[in-house]
């Protein structure tokens, strides 16, 4: 098993400029690397005998908007776990919020395929290489990406209103029981 | 039907007046009338029967309050909420066939109690091949049933009609030889016949009479399970793989025949299996006590409610392996029993 | 992923969101080709609720009943692996009693999450029986619960820092004479149903997954140990006092087909479930005197941050990875679902199955919807 500053050499020593930073400090090690990089960093990973990182446990997209001190970005979190060492690291890649794009680890690691499809629906990062990168858990056809920080719902979908909720609130601040009768006019 | 005959005019002076035709014909009617009302009667009480016996293999109690006691009329209620159901035929359905598979699948089913004897003087048609109309007419629900799933255009109809119909048709085959096991032994095809050569006490009956027998009844159970798509073999109307199989679209009285249809099959196969293997109406005795209905409702209930049995403990079998136990494994055994049954009859 | 021109008399049969057998609002699209299927593909995002946007807009302790609605049918767990992420990222230290009463919850939950899935699995293949005798027992249960906290199902048990309910008096008794009652139904379940000869047939040659395949794709839980692989998070990373307790970890043994077939991941449920017993009987046995809430803040609002916190869930690992920007609300909650990943692995179990094959599969992994969608 091996502590994540040691991971953290074998990488520097591997890949050199790829790495742009790292944060032993926190409660889960970080390493930040270069987005176009990530499949073969990611490769590399779980082939070599020492690291052998083979599960991908978590895939996160993060939409970092409008924080103080922060840069406008979003960052995809990568949560490797080493069922072979048992040891676990956290690679980070940080990519603009304007068509955000990085190559795929799907060949990797078979789960990356739902994960990356998720990540696009939800917030619109496009996966290079990925086989089949179609939305998930909206409709196919949904317009926007849901989970970042400046998406606003649409007004319809297919003709049908997305958020009836507003029918409700008149309806009852006009004093009527909401629930009774969803469907009158007026 | 000839005791109805005999009974009619006898007793009645003006029925020697009427046509001969006429004369005949009426206790051909009222002698099916009798044995359809018996057999619904029974399919009813079946169906309470069944949920009763469920309940209580789950742990729980069943119907309770429809009726009063133990929910006894739940059956009618059910027919009743069935009869004013709407009654629903999908658009591109083929209608003619999706109207007619109900009604053969019905027919096939009652249509074979005409030759069952229940007593010694009541037979609806004494017909000397009685066995094997009885087998050839409960094909006829097979047709019914790849037509219902056929003409529902619905492709989960279609899988059960066309898994009921490799089914039915594989076991089809040890189910007639173990008949034949016994037909060897009684010499002619005729139900009553059958029933007679089993007279004179409990050693008698062709369960116990030679080992051969005794195996043929167990391998014409099991055919049979798999005829009527009972559980261990209810694949055409597995409910967890097939919403419902070959009657997915049927609602209302459609379904219902549907639904009477295998509870008279059940009865069916145990009538035949009762009149072939267990003595008919004959009884335990040599000088029998009980009257042959009572002892033959016994024996028949009681295949019956194993059947009710099984089908609350078995999990199913999956379609290759029910095929692959038709053939590999029931068929060679039926072979040999009908040869071992031949050579015994040759002493 | 269209379905190209098919050759041959191939047919596309569509298990719909509403099927009897799909544990949830899920799609299946089969390619068939008679009663082989040729490909199988998932289709999720029917029970969508957008959990992760929501936690957004609400304050860490009012996520709490977001959790539990993911898996509905394991909600203890679910808020157990959500407050222990939290307090990881806060620092919170827990006082015994707590851990001991999650510890407790947690393992009814997982008796009860997997009474449903050996009784729902037993359903599938076509015994009916099994599902009402299991689910007596789960009633059980869910009293204990009620009285508990007053829900049956979704119970918002677990706070940031302590658990929102302490126990009524007579708890541990009524919870003691419920294992009393519940190992012979266990035994009896077994007669019934593991060793069925039927049973067998349709499971044990059925769905397998190898160890590579099923780390590829996460695979985590009852589902990894069918396979043979002896992980537990409970026993390898344990936290919330399970180093204390002595458990075997269930692990898959190939006894009636290949290693990895879906009776070795029904099995591994069954066996749990004795081992939760143990579990329990030691928990209530050992139960500490303690003030359940004396650790929770007053306002949770950790410190600008992120970490993952991760449990053993009845149906895998629930990972949680919290991003917190100092305030109220959390920033970012992404759910790692273990239902997720095993149903992502189902095309590669499916290979060369039959229709009824699929279903099999299907319940032997055990998926709720709710998780998978969030």
């Amino acid at each position: 098993m091996q502590q994540a500053p040691g991971i953290l050499q074998v990488l520097q020593g591997k890949f050199g400029s790829k790495i742009l930073s790292s944060d032993m400090s926190v409660l889960d090690p970080t390493i930040t690397v270069e987005g176009d990089s990530i499949a073969e960093i990611c490769s590399f990973l779980k082939s070599n005998e020492a690291l052998a990182f083979d599960t991908l446990m978590c895939l996160s997209a993060v939409d970092y908007k409008g924080l103080k001190g922060e840069t406008d970005r979003i960052e995809l979190v990568y949560h490797l776990f080493s069922m072979k060492h048992r040891h676990q690291i956290v690679l980070k890649v940080l990519l603009p919020r304007e068509e955000p794009s990085i190559p795929s680890v799907e060949q990797i690691w078979d789960i990356a395929n739902w994960h990356e499809r998720e990540a696009y629906d939800m917030f619109g990062v496009t996966f290079n290489g990925h086989t089949d990168l179609r939305r998930i858990l909206c409709p196919d056809d949904w317009v926007g990406y849901p989970l970042r920080k400046d998406y606003v719902q649409p007004e319809t979908y297919r003709g049908m209103p997305v958020a009836p909720g507003k029918q409700f609130v008149e309806m009852a601040q006009d004093g009527l029981q909401v629930g009774t009768d969803p469907f009158r006019e007026g | 039907m000839d005791a109805i005959f005999v009974w009619l005019s006898g007793n009645i002076a003006a029925y020697a007046r009427l046509p001969e035709s006429l004369q005949r014909l009426i206790p051909m009617v009222l002698a099916c009338l009798i044995c359809l009302t018996a057999a619904l009667l029974f399919v009813l009480m079946a169906t309470w029967g069944e949920r009763k016996i469920a309940a209580h293999m789950q742990d729980r109690l069943g119907p309770m309050r429809v009726g009063g006691w133990h929910g006894w009329a739940q059956p009618l209620a059910d027919g009743v909420k069935l009869l004013l159901k709407e009654d629903i035929i999908p658009a591109e359905a083929d209608r003619f066939l999706f109207r007619m598979a109900p009604v053969l699948v019905f027919v096939g089913g009652f249509a074979a109690f005409a030759v069952i004897p229940f007593t010694s003087s009541f037979i609806a048609a004494d017909l000397n091949i009685g066995i094997l109309y009885a087998v050839a007419i409960t094909a006829l629900g097979v047709v019914g049933i790849i037509m219902a799933g056929w003409s529902s255009n619905n492709k989960y109809a279609l899988y059960g009609g066309m898994r009921a119909a490799a089914q039915i048709v594989s076991y089809e085959i040890p189910s007639v030889l173990a008949i034949l096991t016994v037909i060897i032994h009684v010499g002619s095809l005729s139900m009553q016949e059958i029933v007679l050569a089993q007279q004179g006490g409990v050693w008698n009956w062709f369960l116990f009479r030679n080992p051969f027998t005794f195996l043929a009844f167990f391998v014409y159970f099991l055919a049979s399970l798999a005829e009527v798509n009972r559980t261990p073999f209810d694949i055409p109307e597995a409910e967890s793989e097939l919403v419902a199989g070959y009657h997915t679209e049927y609602s209302g009285m459609r379904f219902a025949f549907f639904y009477l249809a295998e509870y008279a099959n059940m009865l069916l196969v145990s009538c035949i299996a009762t009149t072939l293997f267990l003595g008919g109406w004959s009884g335990f005795l040599s000088q029998p006590l009980l009257p042959g209905a009572f002892l033959f409702l016994i024996k028949a209930m009681f295949l019956v409610f194993v059947q009710m049995w099984l089908r609350w403990t078995l999990p199913r079998l999956r379609v290759d392996q029910l095929l692959h136990m038709c053939w590999k494994v029931l068929l060679p055994i039926a072979f040999v029993l009908v040869m071992g049954s031949g050579i015994l009859a040759l002493k | 992923m269209q379905v190209e021109a098919y050759v041959g008399e191939e047919m596309v049969l569509n298990m719909g969101p509403q099927h009897p057998s799909t544990h949830g609002v899920l799609r299946l699209e089969l390619e068939t080709d008679g009663e082989i299927v040729k490909k199988v593909i998932p289709h999720i995002g029917y029970l969508h609720r957008c959990f992760e946007k929501h936690a957004e807009n609400v304050d860490y302790p009012g996520v709490v009943p977001y959790t539990d609605r993911m898996d509905y049918v394991a909600s203890m767990n679910n808020s157990f692996g959500y407050a222990l992420a939290v307090e990881k990222l806060m620092k919170i230290e827990v006082n015994e009693r707590v851990k001991t009463l999650r510890v407790i919850m947690a393992e009814l939950n997982r008796i009860a999450s997997h009474l449903l899935a050996v009784a729902t699995y037993g359903m599938d293949i076509g015994t009916f029986t099994p599902f009402l005798h299991c689910f007596i027992e789960r009633e059980k249960v869910l009293d204990l619960f009620e009285w508990t906290c007053g829900a049956r199902l979704l119970y918002n048990y677990n706070w940031v820092g302590g658990v929102s309910h302490d126990i009524p008096d007579g708890f541990v008794e009524k919870a003691k004479q419920f294992l009393r009652e519940f190992e012979p139904v266990l035994k009896e379940l077994n007669e019934l149903l593991s060793y069925n000869k039927i049973f067998i047939n349709r499971t044990a040659a059925v769905g397998i997954l190898a160890v590579d395949v099923a780390l590829s794709y996460n695979v985590t839980g009852p589902n990894l140990r069918g396979s043979g692989v002896k992980w537990d998070l409970r026993k390898d990373e344990p936290y919330s006092g399970y180093e204390k307790y002595d458990f075997d970890v269930a692990v898959g043994d190939g006894r009636f087909g290949p290693l990895g077939s879906c009776w070795d991941r029904y099995f591994v449920r069954v066996w749990e479930m004795a081992e939760s017993l143990k579990i329990l009987h030691q928990a209530l046995d050992h139960l500490p005197e303690g003030d359940v809430q004396e650790k929770i803040p007053k306002k949770v609002r950790p410190q600008k941050g992120e970490c993952y916190g991760r449990s053993e869930a009845p149906r895998g690992e629930l990972g949680y990875y919290i991003v917190s920007d100092g305030t109220g609300n959390p920033y970012r909650i992404k759910v790692k679902s273990p239902c997720f990943t095993v149903l992502s692995a189902l095309p590669a179990m499916a290979k060369g199955a039959l229709i009824a094959d699929i279903i099999a599969i299907l319940g032997s992994i055990d998926i709720v919807l709710g998780e998978i969608d969030r």
